[in-house]
Protein backbone atom coordinates (compact mmCIF):
# COMPACT_ATOMS: atom_id res chain seq x y z
CA UNK A 1 0.00 0.00 0.00
CA UNK A 2 2.82 2.44 0.76
CA UNK A 3 5.19 1.69 -2.07
CA UNK A 4 4.17 4.45 -4.44
CA UNK A 5 6.23 7.55 -5.04
CA UNK A 6 5.22 10.74 -6.80
CA UNK A 7 7.75 12.36 -9.13
CA UNK A 8 6.95 15.75 -10.58
CA UNK A 9 9.57 17.43 -12.76
CA UNK A 10 9.65 20.74 -14.68
CA UNK A 11 5.90 20.97 -14.39
CA UNK A 12 4.15 23.89 -16.03
CA UNK A 13 0.42 24.44 -16.44
CA UNK A 14 -2.11 27.15 -17.12
CA UNK A 15 -5.57 27.99 -18.39
CA UNK A 16 -5.68 30.05 -21.57
CA UNK A 17 -3.19 32.88 -21.20
CA UNK A 18 -3.04 32.40 -17.41
CA UNK A 19 0.09 30.62 -16.15
CA UNK A 20 -0.90 28.82 -12.96
CA UNK A 21 2.11 26.61 -12.29
CA UNK A 22 5.60 27.42 -13.51
CA UNK A 23 8.61 25.10 -13.35
CA UNK A 24 7.65 23.00 -10.37
CA UNK A 25 9.62 19.97 -9.23
CA UNK A 26 8.57 17.77 -6.34
CA UNK A 27 9.33 14.25 -5.23
CA UNK A 28 7.20 12.55 -2.61
CA UNK A 29 8.73 9.38 -1.22
CA UNK A 30 6.68 6.27 -0.59
CA UNK A 31 4.82 6.57 2.70
CA UNK A 32 5.69 10.23 3.09
CA UNK A 33 3.11 12.88 3.98
CA UNK A 34 3.87 16.15 2.20
CA UNK A 35 2.01 19.40 2.79
CA UNK A 36 1.59 22.06 0.12
CA UNK A 37 0.94 25.53 1.48
CA UNK A 38 0.44 28.57 -0.67
CA UNK A 39 -1.64 31.69 -1.20
CA UNK A 40 -5.19 31.32 -2.57
CA UNK A 41 -5.42 30.74 -6.28
CA UNK A 42 -1.80 29.65 -6.63
CA UNK A 43 -2.77 26.40 -8.31
CA UNK A 44 -2.60 24.00 -5.38
CA UNK A 45 -5.81 22.22 -6.32
CA UNK A 46 -4.76 22.16 -9.97
CA UNK A 47 -1.52 20.48 -8.92
CA UNK A 48 -3.49 17.69 -7.24
CA UNK A 49 -5.72 17.21 -10.31
CA UNK A 50 -2.61 17.06 -12.49
CA UNK A 51 -1.08 14.50 -10.17
CA UNK A 52 -4.05 12.14 -10.16
CA UNK A 53 -4.57 12.32 -13.90
CA UNK A 54 -7.78 14.35 -14.00
CA UNK A 55 -5.84 16.92 -16.03
CA UNK A 56 -2.81 16.72 -18.31
CA UNK A 57 0.03 19.21 -17.74
CA UNK A 58 1.14 21.57 -20.52
CA UNK A 59 4.80 21.00 -19.79
CA UNK A 60 6.89 18.63 -17.74
CA UNK A 61 6.23 15.20 -16.32
CA UNK A 62 4.21 13.63 -13.56
CA UNK A 63 4.79 10.03 -12.54
CA UNK A 64 2.89 8.20 -9.84
CA UNK A 65 4.12 4.75 -8.82
CA UNK A 66 6.16 4.77 -12.00
CA UNK A 67 3.18 5.40 -14.28
CA UNK A 68 3.07 8.54 -16.42
CA UNK A 69 -0.15 8.01 -18.39
CA UNK A 70 -3.31 9.65 -17.02
CA UNK A 71 -5.06 6.29 -16.51
CA UNK A 72 -2.06 4.91 -14.62
CA UNK A 73 -2.01 7.94 -12.33
CA UNK A 74 -5.78 7.75 -11.84
CA UNK A 75 -5.38 4.09 -10.90
CA UNK A 76 -2.83 4.93 -8.19
CA UNK A 77 -4.39 8.04 -6.63
CA UNK A 78 -7.38 8.62 -4.39
CA UNK A 79 -8.55 12.20 -4.32
CA UNK A 80 -10.43 13.93 -1.51
CA UNK A 81 -11.96 17.12 -2.87
CA UNK A 82 -12.40 20.38 -1.00
CA UNK A 83 -16.13 19.94 -0.56
CA UNK A 84 -17.16 16.56 0.83
CA UNK A 85 -19.47 15.94 -2.18
CA UNK A 86 -21.35 13.23 -0.29
CA UNK A 87 -24.32 12.05 -2.32
CA UNK A 88 -27.43 13.06 -0.36
CA UNK A 89 -29.42 9.99 -1.45
CA UNK A 90 -26.93 7.48 -0.03
CA UNK A 91 -26.36 6.52 3.60
CA UNK A 92 -22.93 7.35 5.02
CA UNK A 93 -21.64 3.80 4.61
CA UNK A 94 -22.86 3.64 1.00
CA UNK A 95 -21.16 6.96 0.26
CA UNK A 96 -17.93 5.65 1.73
CA UNK A 97 -18.09 2.42 -0.24
CA UNK A 98 -18.70 4.02 -3.65
CA UNK A 99 -15.34 2.86 -5.01
CA UNK A 100 -15.90 -0.87 -4.32
CA UNK A 101 -19.40 -0.49 -5.80
CA UNK A 102 -17.99 1.17 -8.91
CA UNK A 103 -15.57 -1.73 -9.25
CA UNK A 104 -18.52 -4.12 -9.38
CA UNK A 105 -19.01 -5.22 -5.77
CA UNK A 106 -22.57 -5.80 -4.59
CA UNK A 107 -23.96 -3.41 -1.99
CA UNK A 108 -23.57 -6.08 0.69
CA UNK A 109 -19.94 -6.78 -0.25
CA UNK A 110 -19.11 -3.08 -0.42
CA UNK A 111 -20.65 -2.45 2.99
CA UNK A 112 -18.78 -5.39 4.45
CA UNK A 113 -15.59 -3.81 3.19
CA UNK A 114 -16.46 -0.42 4.70
CA UNK A 115 -17.80 -1.57 8.08
CA UNK A 116 -14.44 -2.37 9.76
CA UNK A 117 -13.18 1.12 8.87
CA UNK A 118 -16.36 2.70 10.28
CA UNK A 119 -15.78 0.81 13.50
CA UNK A 120 -12.08 1.56 13.71
CA UNK A 121 -12.65 5.29 13.15
CA UNK A 122 -15.58 5.68 15.53
CA UNK A 123 -18.27 6.06 12.89
CA UNK A 124 -20.13 2.78 13.44
CA UNK A 125 -23.18 4.54 14.91
CA UNK A 126 -23.44 6.82 11.90
CA UNK A 127 -23.16 4.21 9.16
CA UNK A 128 -26.85 4.35 8.30
CA UNK A 129 -27.19 8.13 8.64
CA UNK A 130 -27.88 10.32 5.63
CA UNK A 131 -25.31 13.04 4.89
CA UNK A 132 -27.82 15.77 5.81
CA UNK A 133 -28.04 14.28 9.30
CA UNK A 134 -24.28 14.55 9.84
CA UNK A 135 -22.25 17.49 11.19
CA UNK A 136 -19.53 19.07 9.06
CA UNK A 137 -16.78 17.16 10.84
CA UNK A 138 -18.62 13.86 10.48
CA UNK A 139 -19.18 14.46 6.79
CA UNK A 140 -15.45 15.01 6.30
CA UNK A 141 -14.69 11.79 8.15
CA UNK A 142 -17.03 9.88 5.83
CA UNK A 143 -15.43 11.60 2.83
CA UNK A 144 -11.99 10.55 4.10
CA UNK A 145 -13.11 6.93 4.53
CA UNK A 146 -14.52 7.06 1.00
CA UNK A 147 -11.05 8.14 -0.15
CA UNK A 148 -9.38 5.35 1.85
CA UNK A 149 -11.78 2.75 0.47
CA UNK A 150 -10.73 3.67 -3.04
CA UNK A 151 -7.84 1.37 -2.06
CA UNK A 152 -5.14 3.44 -3.76
CA UNK A 153 -1.54 3.76 -2.54
CA UNK A 154 -1.57 7.56 -2.86
CA UNK A 155 -3.93 9.95 -1.06
CA UNK A 156 -4.40 13.48 -2.36
CA UNK A 157 -6.24 15.70 0.11
CA UNK A 158 -7.43 19.09 -1.13
CA UNK A 159 -8.05 21.42 1.83
CA UNK A 160 -10.18 18.79 3.53
CA UNK A 161 -11.00 20.90 6.60
CA UNK A 162 -11.22 24.37 5.06
CA UNK A 163 -14.96 24.63 5.60
CA UNK A 164 -14.91 23.65 9.28
CA UNK A 165 -14.85 25.88 12.35
CA UNK A 166 -11.58 26.18 14.30
CA UNK A 167 -12.44 23.72 17.08
CA UNK A 168 -13.76 21.06 14.74
CA UNK A 169 -10.77 21.57 12.48
CA UNK A 170 -8.34 20.94 15.36
CA UNK A 171 -10.29 17.78 16.28
CA UNK A 172 -10.24 16.62 12.70
CA UNK A 173 -6.50 17.20 12.38
CA UNK A 174 -5.93 15.02 15.42
CA UNK A 175 -8.29 12.42 13.97
CA UNK A 176 -6.55 12.47 10.58
CA UNK A 177 -3.15 12.18 12.28
CA UNK A 178 -4.38 9.03 13.99
CA UNK A 179 -5.90 7.71 10.78
CA UNK A 180 -2.64 8.24 8.87
CA UNK A 181 -0.71 6.48 11.65
CA UNK A 182 -2.81 3.34 11.22
CA UNK A 183 -3.40 3.61 7.45
CA UNK A 184 0.03 4.69 6.24
CA UNK A 185 -0.07 5.94 2.66
CA UNK A 186 1.85 8.28 0.43
CA UNK A 187 -0.07 11.47 0.97
CA UNK A 188 -0.16 15.02 -0.37
CA UNK A 189 -2.13 17.50 1.70
CA UNK A 190 -3.02 20.85 0.21
CA UNK A 191 -3.99 23.52 2.73
CA UNK A 192 -3.77 27.25 3.34
CA UNK A 193 -3.40 26.57 7.07
CA UNK A 194 0.32 26.55 7.95
CA UNK A 195 -0.30 25.05 11.39
CA UNK A 196 -2.33 22.21 9.92
CA UNK A 197 0.44 21.39 7.45
CA UNK A 198 3.19 21.52 10.08
CA UNK A 199 1.25 19.30 12.46
CA UNK A 200 0.23 16.65 9.93
CA UNK A 201 3.14 16.44 7.48
CA UNK A 202 6.65 15.02 7.35
CA UNK A 203 7.60 17.83 4.99
CA UNK A 204 5.93 21.12 4.12
CA UNK A 205 6.52 22.85 0.80
CA UNK A 206 5.63 26.53 0.58
CA UNK A 207 4.46 27.64 -2.85
CA UNK A 208 4.64 31.14 -4.31
CA UNK A 209 1.75 33.04 -5.90
CA UNK A 210 0.90 32.36 -9.57
CA UNK A 211 2.76 30.97 -11.43
CA UNK A 212 3.39 28.65 -8.50
CA UNK A 213 6.86 27.37 -7.65
CA UNK A 214 8.41 26.05 -4.43
CA UNK A 215 9.92 28.84 -2.32
CA UNK A 216 10.68 27.05 0.95
CA UNK A 217 10.69 23.62 2.53
CA UNK A 218 10.28 22.74 6.18
CA UNK A 219 10.57 19.50 8.10
CA UNK A 220 8.51 19.46 11.29
CA UNK A 221 10.07 17.64 14.24
CA UNK A 222 7.28 15.38 15.37
CA UNK A 223 4.64 15.03 12.69
CA UNK A 224 1.23 13.56 13.65
CA UNK A 225 2.04 13.44 17.37
CA UNK A 226 -0.77 12.04 19.48
CA UNK A 227 -1.07 15.24 21.52
CA UNK A 228 -1.82 18.03 19.06
CA UNK A 229 -2.09 20.78 21.68
CA UNK A 230 1.35 20.02 23.08
CA UNK A 231 2.85 19.93 19.60
CA UNK A 232 1.47 23.19 18.29
CA UNK A 233 2.36 25.11 21.45
CA UNK A 234 5.95 23.84 21.34
CA UNK A 235 8.66 26.51 20.85
CA UNK A 236 10.27 24.72 17.90
CA UNK A 237 6.86 24.42 16.24
CA UNK A 238 6.36 28.17 16.67
CA UNK A 239 9.71 28.88 15.00
CA UNK A 240 8.81 26.65 12.06
CA UNK A 241 5.45 28.35 11.78
CA UNK A 242 7.12 31.77 11.70
CA UNK A 243 9.49 30.63 8.97
CA UNK A 244 6.65 29.18 6.92
CA UNK A 245 4.55 32.32 7.26
CA UNK A 246 7.53 34.44 6.28
CA UNK A 247 8.14 32.34 3.18
CA UNK A 248 4.44 32.48 2.37
CA UNK A 249 4.50 36.24 2.72
CA UNK A 250 7.62 36.58 0.56
CA UNK A 251 6.22 34.21 -2.04
CA UNK A 252 2.88 35.94 -2.39
CA UNK A 253 4.45 39.27 -3.38
CA UNK B 1 -53.76 23.27 7.77
CA UNK B 2 -52.95 26.56 6.08
CA UNK B 3 -51.90 24.65 2.96
CA UNK B 4 -55.42 23.31 2.56
CA UNK B 5 -57.35 26.21 4.02
CA UNK B 6 -55.96 28.95 1.78
CA UNK B 7 -56.66 27.38 -1.62
CA UNK B 8 -60.02 26.15 -0.31
CA UNK B 9 -60.99 29.68 0.72
CA UNK B 10 -59.97 31.08 -2.67
CA UNK B 11 -61.99 28.44 -4.50
CA UNK B 12 -65.01 28.99 -2.24
CA UNK B 13 -64.83 32.77 -2.70
CA UNK B 14 -64.62 32.41 -6.49
CA UNK B 15 -67.51 29.92 -6.54
CA UNK B 16 -69.58 32.23 -4.34
CA UNK B 17 -68.96 35.22 -6.58
CA UNK B 18 -69.70 33.18 -9.69
CA UNK B 19 -72.94 31.84 -8.16
CA UNK B 20 -74.05 35.35 -7.24
CA UNK B 21 -73.24 36.81 -10.65
CA UNK B 22 -74.88 33.94 -12.51
CA UNK B 23 -78.03 33.92 -10.36
CA UNK B 24 -78.59 37.68 -10.58
CA UNK B 25 -78.18 37.56 -14.35
CA UNK B 26 -75.40 40.11 -14.09
CA UNK B 27 -72.88 37.86 -15.82
CA UNK B 28 -75.29 37.17 -18.70
CA UNK B 29 -75.89 40.92 -18.98
CA UNK B 30 -72.20 41.58 -19.06
CA UNK B 31 -71.70 38.98 -21.80
CA UNK B 32 -74.75 40.37 -23.63
CA UNK B 33 -76.65 37.09 -23.45
CA UNK B 34 -80.41 36.90 -23.55
CA UNK B 35 -81.74 36.36 -20.05
CA UNK B 36 -83.75 33.33 -21.15
CA UNK B 37 -80.61 31.66 -22.48
CA UNK B 38 -78.53 32.65 -19.50
CA UNK B 39 -79.28 29.43 -17.62
CA UNK B 40 -77.99 27.45 -20.59
CA UNK B 41 -74.88 29.45 -21.29
CA UNK B 42 -73.79 30.67 -17.88
CA UNK B 43 -74.57 27.91 -15.38
CA UNK B 44 -74.13 28.70 -11.72
CA UNK B 45 -71.86 26.42 -9.65
CA UNK B 46 -74.91 24.89 -8.01
CA UNK B 47 -76.22 23.95 -11.45
CA UNK B 48 -72.87 22.39 -12.29
CA UNK B 49 -73.04 20.47 -9.02
CA UNK B 50 -76.53 19.33 -9.97
CA UNK B 51 -75.23 18.16 -13.33
CA UNK B 52 -72.40 16.32 -11.59
CA UNK B 53 -74.97 14.41 -9.56
CA UNK B 54 -77.63 13.87 -12.23
CA UNK B 55 -75.13 12.83 -14.91
CA UNK B 56 -73.05 10.74 -12.54
CA UNK B 57 -73.43 7.49 -14.49
CA UNK B 58 -72.44 9.19 -17.72
CA UNK B 59 -69.51 10.95 -16.07
CA UNK B 60 -68.28 7.84 -14.24
CA UNK B 61 -68.41 5.62 -17.34
CA UNK B 62 -66.72 8.13 -19.63
CA UNK B 63 -64.43 9.42 -16.91
CA UNK B 64 -63.10 5.89 -16.42
CA UNK B 65 -62.26 5.70 -20.13
CA UNK B 66 -60.46 9.04 -20.02
CA UNK B 67 -58.65 8.14 -16.81
CA UNK B 68 -57.28 4.97 -18.38
CA UNK B 69 -56.10 6.95 -21.40
CA UNK B 70 -54.55 9.55 -19.13
CA UNK B 71 -52.66 6.98 -17.07
CA UNK B 72 -51.40 5.12 -20.14
CA UNK B 73 -50.50 8.35 -21.94
CA UNK B 74 -48.68 9.82 -18.96
CA UNK B 75 -46.80 6.57 -18.27
CA UNK B 76 -45.75 6.39 -21.92
CA UNK B 77 -44.68 10.04 -21.88
CA UNK B 78 -42.60 9.63 -18.73
CA UNK B 79 -40.83 6.55 -20.11
CA UNK B 80 -40.23 8.15 -23.50
CA UNK B 81 -39.23 11.50 -22.03
CA UNK B 82 -36.72 9.95 -19.65
CA UNK B 83 -35.30 7.70 -22.39
CA UNK B 84 -34.91 10.65 -24.78
CA UNK B 85 -33.22 12.69 -22.08
CA UNK B 86 -30.72 9.96 -21.19
CA UNK B 87 -29.94 9.25 -24.85
CA UNK B 88 -29.37 12.92 -25.61
CA UNK B 89 -27.28 13.28 -22.48
CA UNK B 90 -25.02 10.40 -23.42
CA UNK B 91 -24.54 11.44 -27.03
CA UNK B 92 -23.59 14.96 -28.00
CA UNK B 93 -24.41 14.04 -31.61
CA UNK B 94 -27.92 12.88 -30.75
CA UNK B 95 -28.52 16.02 -28.72
CA UNK B 96 -27.42 18.33 -31.50
CA UNK B 97 -29.41 16.37 -34.08
CA UNK B 98 -32.67 15.97 -32.17
CA UNK B 99 -33.02 18.89 -29.78
CA UNK B 100 -34.28 21.34 -32.44
CA UNK B 101 -36.70 18.70 -33.66
CA UNK B 102 -37.93 18.22 -30.10
CA UNK B 103 -38.65 21.92 -29.71
CA UNK B 104 -40.26 22.01 -33.15
CA UNK B 105 -42.57 19.17 -32.11
CA UNK B 106 -44.15 21.54 -29.61
CA UNK B 107 -45.18 23.97 -32.31
CA UNK B 108 -47.36 21.37 -34.04
CA UNK B 109 -50.94 22.63 -33.73
CA UNK B 110 -52.71 19.67 -32.15
CA UNK B 111 -56.02 20.72 -33.72
CA UNK B 112 -54.47 20.40 -37.16
CA UNK B 113 -52.66 17.14 -36.61
CA UNK B 114 -55.33 15.25 -34.66
CA UNK B 115 -57.44 14.33 -37.74
CA UNK B 116 -54.26 13.20 -39.52
CA UNK B 117 -53.45 11.01 -36.52
CA UNK B 118 -56.86 9.35 -36.92
CA UNK B 119 -55.99 8.51 -40.51
CA UNK B 120 -52.61 7.10 -39.44
CA UNK B 121 -53.58 5.30 -36.28
CA UNK B 122 -57.26 4.58 -36.85
CA UNK B 123 -60.27 5.43 -34.75
CA UNK B 124 -59.89 4.60 -31.08
CA UNK B 125 -57.37 5.03 -28.29
CA UNK B 126 -54.33 5.40 -30.61
CA UNK B 127 -54.73 9.04 -31.63
CA UNK B 128 -55.64 10.06 -28.07
CA UNK B 129 -52.48 8.46 -26.68
CA UNK B 130 -50.45 10.05 -29.47
CA UNK B 131 -51.79 13.51 -28.64
CA UNK B 132 -51.12 13.06 -24.90
CA UNK B 133 -47.58 11.85 -25.56
CA UNK B 134 -46.93 14.66 -28.04
CA UNK B 135 -47.84 17.24 -25.42
CA UNK B 136 -46.41 15.51 -22.35
CA UNK B 137 -43.03 14.06 -23.21
CA UNK B 138 -41.54 17.48 -23.90
CA UNK B 139 -41.48 18.94 -20.37
CA UNK B 140 -40.23 15.58 -19.06
CA UNK B 141 -37.39 15.40 -21.59
CA UNK B 142 -36.30 19.00 -21.19
CA UNK B 143 -36.25 19.06 -17.40
CA UNK B 144 -34.64 15.61 -17.06
CA UNK B 145 -31.96 16.55 -19.59
CA UNK B 146 -31.31 19.80 -17.71
CA UNK B 147 -31.01 17.80 -14.50
CA UNK B 148 -28.54 15.36 -16.06
CA UNK B 149 -26.46 18.15 -17.54
CA UNK B 150 -26.30 20.28 -14.42
CA UNK B 151 -24.61 17.65 -12.26
CA UNK B 152 -21.65 19.15 -10.38
CA UNK B 153 -18.48 18.59 -12.46
CA UNK B 154 -16.47 18.23 -9.25
CA UNK B 155 -18.69 15.28 -8.29
CA UNK B 156 -18.08 13.67 -11.68
CA UNK B 157 -14.30 14.06 -11.24
CA UNK B 158 -14.60 12.59 -7.76
CA UNK B 159 -16.47 9.58 -9.16
CA UNK B 160 -13.70 9.09 -11.74
CA UNK B 161 -11.10 8.92 -8.97
CA UNK B 162 -13.34 6.31 -7.34
CA UNK B 163 -12.98 4.00 -10.34
CA UNK B 164 -16.34 4.88 -11.86
CA UNK B 165 -16.77 4.29 -15.59
CA UNK B 166 -19.41 6.03 -17.71
CA UNK B 167 -22.17 3.61 -16.70
CA UNK B 168 -21.41 3.90 -12.98
CA UNK B 169 -21.36 7.71 -13.16
CA UNK B 170 -24.73 7.66 -14.90
CA UNK B 171 -26.29 5.16 -12.54
CA UNK B 172 -24.91 6.29 -9.16
CA UNK B 173 -24.55 10.02 -9.70
CA UNK B 174 -26.31 11.54 -12.70
CA UNK B 175 -29.61 9.65 -12.65
CA UNK B 176 -30.30 10.15 -8.93
CA UNK B 177 -29.21 13.79 -9.19
CA UNK B 178 -31.62 14.36 -12.08
CA UNK B 179 -34.55 12.53 -10.45
CA UNK B 180 -36.03 15.64 -8.75
CA UNK B 181 -35.95 17.46 -12.10
CA UNK B 182 -37.64 14.49 -13.77
CA UNK B 183 -40.47 14.82 -11.24
CA UNK B 184 -40.79 18.56 -11.91
CA UNK B 185 -41.19 17.81 -15.60
CA UNK B 186 -43.64 15.02 -14.86
CA UNK B 187 -45.81 17.36 -12.76
CA UNK B 188 -46.00 19.85 -15.61
CA UNK B 189 -46.83 16.97 -17.94
CA UNK B 190 -49.80 15.63 -15.94
CA UNK B 191 -51.22 19.13 -15.65
CA UNK B 192 -51.49 19.40 -19.44
CA UNK B 193 -52.20 15.73 -20.14
CA UNK B 194 -55.94 16.21 -19.56
CA UNK B 195 -56.06 18.77 -22.37
CA UNK B 196 -54.39 16.25 -24.67
CA UNK B 197 -56.88 13.57 -23.71
CA UNK B 198 -59.87 15.79 -24.52
CA UNK B 199 -58.36 16.84 -27.85
CA UNK B 200 -57.72 13.25 -28.79
CA UNK B 201 -61.21 12.12 -27.86
CA UNK B 202 -62.74 15.06 -29.70
CA UNK B 203 -61.63 13.69 -33.03
CA UNK B 204 -61.18 9.99 -32.63
CA UNK B 205 -63.36 8.49 -29.91
CA UNK B 206 -66.94 7.60 -29.20
CA UNK B 207 -66.52 7.54 -25.45
CA UNK B 208 -64.63 9.55 -22.86
CA UNK B 209 -65.04 12.95 -21.25
CA UNK B 210 -63.96 14.67 -24.48
CA UNK B 211 -66.92 13.06 -26.22
CA UNK B 212 -69.25 14.04 -23.35
CA UNK B 213 -68.06 17.64 -23.68
CA UNK B 214 -68.47 17.66 -27.45
CA UNK B 215 -72.01 16.28 -27.34
CA UNK B 216 -73.09 18.43 -24.40
CA UNK B 217 -71.83 21.52 -26.19
CA UNK B 218 -73.87 20.67 -29.26
CA UNK B 219 -76.98 20.27 -27.10
CA UNK B 220 -76.24 23.48 -25.15
CA UNK B 221 -75.98 21.45 -21.92
CA UNK B 222 -73.38 23.87 -20.57
CA UNK B 223 -73.70 22.68 -16.98
CA UNK B 224 -72.73 19.19 -18.15
CA UNK B 225 -69.72 20.59 -20.01
CA UNK B 226 -68.59 22.25 -16.82
CA UNK B 227 -69.25 19.09 -14.82
CA UNK B 228 -67.00 17.11 -17.19
CA UNK B 229 -64.33 19.77 -16.83
CA UNK B 230 -64.59 19.48 -13.04
CA UNK B 231 -63.99 15.72 -13.30
CA UNK B 232 -61.01 16.29 -15.62
CA UNK B 233 -59.53 18.81 -13.17
CA UNK B 234 -59.97 16.29 -10.38
CA UNK B 235 -58.01 13.72 -12.42
CA UNK B 236 -55.20 16.20 -13.10
CA UNK B 237 -55.07 17.23 -9.44
CA UNK B 238 -55.09 13.60 -8.34
CA UNK B 239 -52.23 12.67 -10.67
CA UNK B 240 -50.31 15.77 -9.62
CA UNK B 241 -50.78 14.83 -5.97
CA UNK B 242 -49.70 11.25 -6.64
CA UNK B 243 -46.50 12.48 -8.33
CA UNK B 244 -45.83 14.85 -5.44
CA UNK B 245 -46.12 11.92 -3.04
CA UNK B 246 -43.77 9.78 -5.15
CA UNK B 247 -41.36 12.69 -5.37
CA UNK B 248 -41.29 13.11 -1.61
CA UNK B 249 -40.72 9.38 -1.22
CA UNK B 250 -38.15 8.79 -3.96
CA UNK B 251 -36.51 12.15 -4.71
CA UNK B 252 -36.65 13.90 -1.35
CA UNK B 253 -33.19 15.45 -1.73
CA UNK B 254 -34.68 18.00 -4.14
CA UNK B 255 -32.20 20.03 -6.11
CA UNK B 256 -29.73 19.96 -3.19
CA UNK B 257 -27.27 17.84 -5.18
CA UNK B 258 -23.99 16.53 -3.79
Amino acid sequence: MTSATIEISDLGHGFGPLEVIGELGLVVEAGEVVGLVGPSGCGKSTLLELTCGLQEPRRGRVRVAGGAAAEERLASCAFMPQRDLLLPWLAAIDNASLAPRNRGASRREARAEARPLFERFGLADFAAARPNELSGGMRQRVAFLRTLLAGKPVLLLDEPFAALDAITRAEMQEWLAGALRTEARTCVLVTHDVEEALYLCDRVVVLSARPAGAVAELSPESPRAADRDATVTDAEFATQRERALEALHEGSR
Amino acid sequence: MRRVLLPALVVLALLGAWELLARTGWLAGLLDINEAASDLLVPAPTQVAEALWNDRDLLVDNGWVTLKELLAGVALSLALGAAFAVAMHLSETLRRAFYPLLVASQTIPIVAIAPVLVIWLGFGIGPTLAVIVLICFFPVTVSTLDGLRSVDQAAIRMMRTLDAGRAAILRRLELPAALPRFFSGAKVAVAVAAIGAVFGEYVSANEGLGVVIKQAQAQLLTARVFAAVVVLSAFALGLFGLLSLLERRFAWWGSAGP
